[in-house]
């Protein structure tokens, strides 16, 4: 059988073996193998951070990830964003029938590779199968657990004149990974996704500078959504320096040919931090200690300015307003 | 492979920010007595002067305002009407440019009906629409042409191809346009005294396309090309030509453009096209200024093959001063419904729409 079924999401014998040889395989510890209707997992005292994410992309597949990796990453990245240890996940997938078993194996093999990276385990899970023509081979839903020996004020209220903000690498790599597999657009070499777990990253900050004001993974909108949103929220305007944001030349090009700013662009392994300025040096060196933060780089600073707002300063002494993107990217004619 | 950060050096920037200051300095220009009006007719050409904040580093003589280049904003809501009834029926692949996408018409977008269910997809090229109908030879599939001499030779080189293959369920809106006669009906009566000419359109058409502008016209003009350095040193071409008191056309973007025509290109486009009247939003009906399909690929035009969309019609929003803008008597942040009633996300025309309208340029670059 290379094909997912109908009955595969029917709770009996088919659905039972698709448990047995792939998920048990691909995911198995102690408390997912107890099958039971739920699992029932020990924390350490204090606190516990969830969320909840679903993953829709098209393609499954495309250069640096796919979405097995996404959906484990993008729930890691929101709990590390609190301060959180992820811990837990659980896995729910919507399958639409006939989907080929060995891009759900595939699939699958990605999640456990994320998820041991990442040091968390998946727990639960659901699945169910659609009717052909009813979805988009795969949907995955992932909900997180995660651990916090207390909370950390990241609610950005603290953010003041002079706090400096970081950005841990090149910035819209995903969007255009995505895009350009998605519109078949044949660049070479094709641009990768920087999906990654961030949690080991977002650690090393908060170890050194349990003082950061503010943590984000800048996902849908990019970094131009993230930073309106802390601006707003602080009251004060945040100004970036184009020179000094951190961009791949080939995504930079990408994103001129398309017609892109690269600031709506999404991310999904890159994180913004905003910190008091007397710490920006020590942040900038814990993060460039860690592998997914190497090119780290402060971006800018928050102003007095009280109109909070989001400007970007251009290399000939000019500034301009970024606002907060308006929808869909559409690329651009000629 | 050419650099372009050389052509975005902030020292090579400074340098011809000086050189434009001298000129404006020049008496010739200072009897002016006025702000010297230069106009750009490239959409590419208004984002990049917005991006790069270009205006705010100018010296007051000179005044720089967007013309009709922008292929999505000049295009009707009529025509959108009926692109919409198109798209919305059930045989039909509809494809087109992203930026068309979100313009509003007043039974709403090509966005909205694709959210609605119709099968709209976002294409890169004519070629990518063709490819589409080859794969889905029981479907309708309709390519929205939009676009000046850019993209009217791949919109040719696609019906070619259909023909070529018999691929008989690819058809067009064809809603091209051509620059030149446009301008002459713009630039005599306008306030404009130097015009920077779209570096794209003549990489196809050649600059000598645009000789007209100054050897009919007698308004001096260049050639440029989109880097800030491309731009300053066009608008340099231009002062000097004014200055000279022989209003000259100059090219100033030689790296990607001639003076003659792209042989290939431009004969693909004569032999699918012939000029017609076309419509311009702002700018009304304007002989021979569109390209309509020639007998022989007649059966590819979508409006023939859906009678019943062709009739539908539509209006433009008559609170809307896109047509203002678009004949360069506005300014966008002059309009009253700028950045108030419209924005990016509830644009009320299409200057707001397109990344390279002047209204999304002025809304998303202005300055603080």
């Amino acid at each position: 059988m290379d094909r997912i079924l109908l009955a595969h999401g029917s709770g009996g014998k088919l659905y039972h073996q698709l448990i047995e040889e792939v998920f048990l395989p691909a995911f198995g510890n102690k408390h997912l193998n107890q099958l039971n209707d739920s699992a029932v997992c020990p924390v350490a005292n204090g606190l516990i951070a969830m969320t909840t994410d679903s993953f829709v992309v098209q393609p499954l597949f495309f250069p640096g990830g796919d979405i097995g990796r996404l959906a484990v990453c993008g729930t890691v990245n929101d709990l590390a964003m609190s301060g959180a240890t992820p811990r837990y996940l659980t896995l729910g997938m919507i399958i639409e029938a006939d989907f080929p078993f060995a891009d759900l194996k595939k699939i699958c093999a990605s999640i456990a590779e994320a998820a041991s990276e990442a040091g968390v385990q998946i727990v639960t899970g659901d699945t169910k199968v659609v009717q052909k023509g009813h979805g988009d081979g795969i949907y995955i839903n992932t909900a997180g657990v995660g651990e916090l020996s207390e909370a950390l004020d990241l609610s950005q209220r603290t953010i003041e004149a002079g706090d400096v903000i970081i950005c841990s690498g090149e910035i819209a790599s995903h969007g255009i990974a995505v895009m350009a597999a998605r519109e078949g657009l044949g660049l070479k070499p094709a641009p990768l996704s920087d999906v990654a777990p961030l949690n080991g990253l977002a650690k090393a900050l908060l170890t050194v500078v349990p003082q950061t004001k503010a943590l984000r993974d800048p996902t849908r909108g990019g970094l131009a959504s993230t930073l309106n949103e802390w601006a707003e929220k602080a009251g004060l305007t945040i100004e970036i320096e184009e020179e000094a944001l951190p961009i791949n030349k080939g995504v930079a090009a990408t994103c001129e040919l398309l017609g892109l700013d690269p600031l709506y662009v999404a991310n999904e392994g890159k994180l913004l931090a905003c910190v008091p300025a007397e710490s920006a040096d020590i942040a900038l060196a814990a993060l460039r200690s860690h592998q997914y933060g190497v090119k780290a780089a402060i971006i800018g600073k928050v102003t007095k300015d009280t109109a909070g707002r989001l400007q970007l300063a251009t290399p000939y002494g000019g500034t301009r307003i970024i606002d907060i993107p308006a929808g869909e990217l559409l690329p651009r004619i000629c | 492979m050419i650099d372009l950060s050389k052509r975005r050096s902030p020292q090579l920037i400074n340098e011809l920010k000086r050189q434009i200051e001298l000129l404006c300095q020049n008496e010739v220009i200072l009897a002016y007595n006025r702000p010297l009006v230069i106009m750009e007719v490239c959409g590419t050409h208004t984002a990049s002067i917005y991006r790069y904040g270009i205006k705010s580093i100018l010296p007051k003589q000179l005044k720089l305002v967007s013309g009709p280049g922008c292929p999505v904003c000049v295009t009707t809501n009529d025509i959108l009407e009926k692109a919409l009834a198109v798209a919305c029926c059930p045989e039909v692949i509809f494809t087109s440019f992203g930026d068309m996408m979100r313009v509003p018409a007043a039974s709403g977008s090509l966005l909205q009906r694709k959210s609605e269910g119709a099968d709209i997809r976002i294409v890169y090229s004519p070629l990518d629409a063709l490819k589409i109908a080859a794969e889905n030879p029981s479907k309708q599939v309709v390519f929205f042409a939009i676009g000046f001499e850019t993209t009217a030779p791949t919109t040719a080189a696609a019906i070619e191809k259909a023909a070529e293959k018999q691929i008989k369920n690819f058809s067009v809106i064809s809603v091209h346009k051509t620059m030149p006669e446009a301008l002459k009906l713009l630039l005599p009566d306008s306030k404009v005294d130097g015009l920077l000419c779209p570096g794209h359109v003549a990489a196809v058409t050649g600059a000598a396309a645009f000789d007209f502008v100054a050897s009919e016209l007698g308004k001096a003009s260049a050639v440029a090309g989109f880097e800030p350095a491309d731009i300053m040193e066009a608008i340099i071409a231009i002062l000097q030509s004014i200055i000279s008191g022989r209003p000259v056309l100059v090219n100033s973007y030689p790296r990607f453009v001639k003076t003659e025509a792209s042989s290939y290109a431009v004969a693909a486009m004569n032999r699918v096209f012939k000029p017609c009247d076309a419509t311009w939003r702002g700018l009304g009906s304007i002989p021979a200024s569109g390209l309509a399909l020639r007998e022989e690929f007649a059966a590819f035009d979508a409006l023939k093959r859906f009678p019943e969309a062709a009739q539908v019609t539509g209006a433009d929003n008559p609170a809307c001063r896109c047509g203002s803008v678009l004949r360069g008597e506005l300014d966008p942040g002059d309009c009253p419904l700028m950045g108030k009633v419209c924005t990016p996300a509830s644009p009320a025309g299409a200057c707001m729409v397109s990344g390279e309208g002047a209204c999304a340029a002025y809304y998303k670059y202005r300055l603080k």
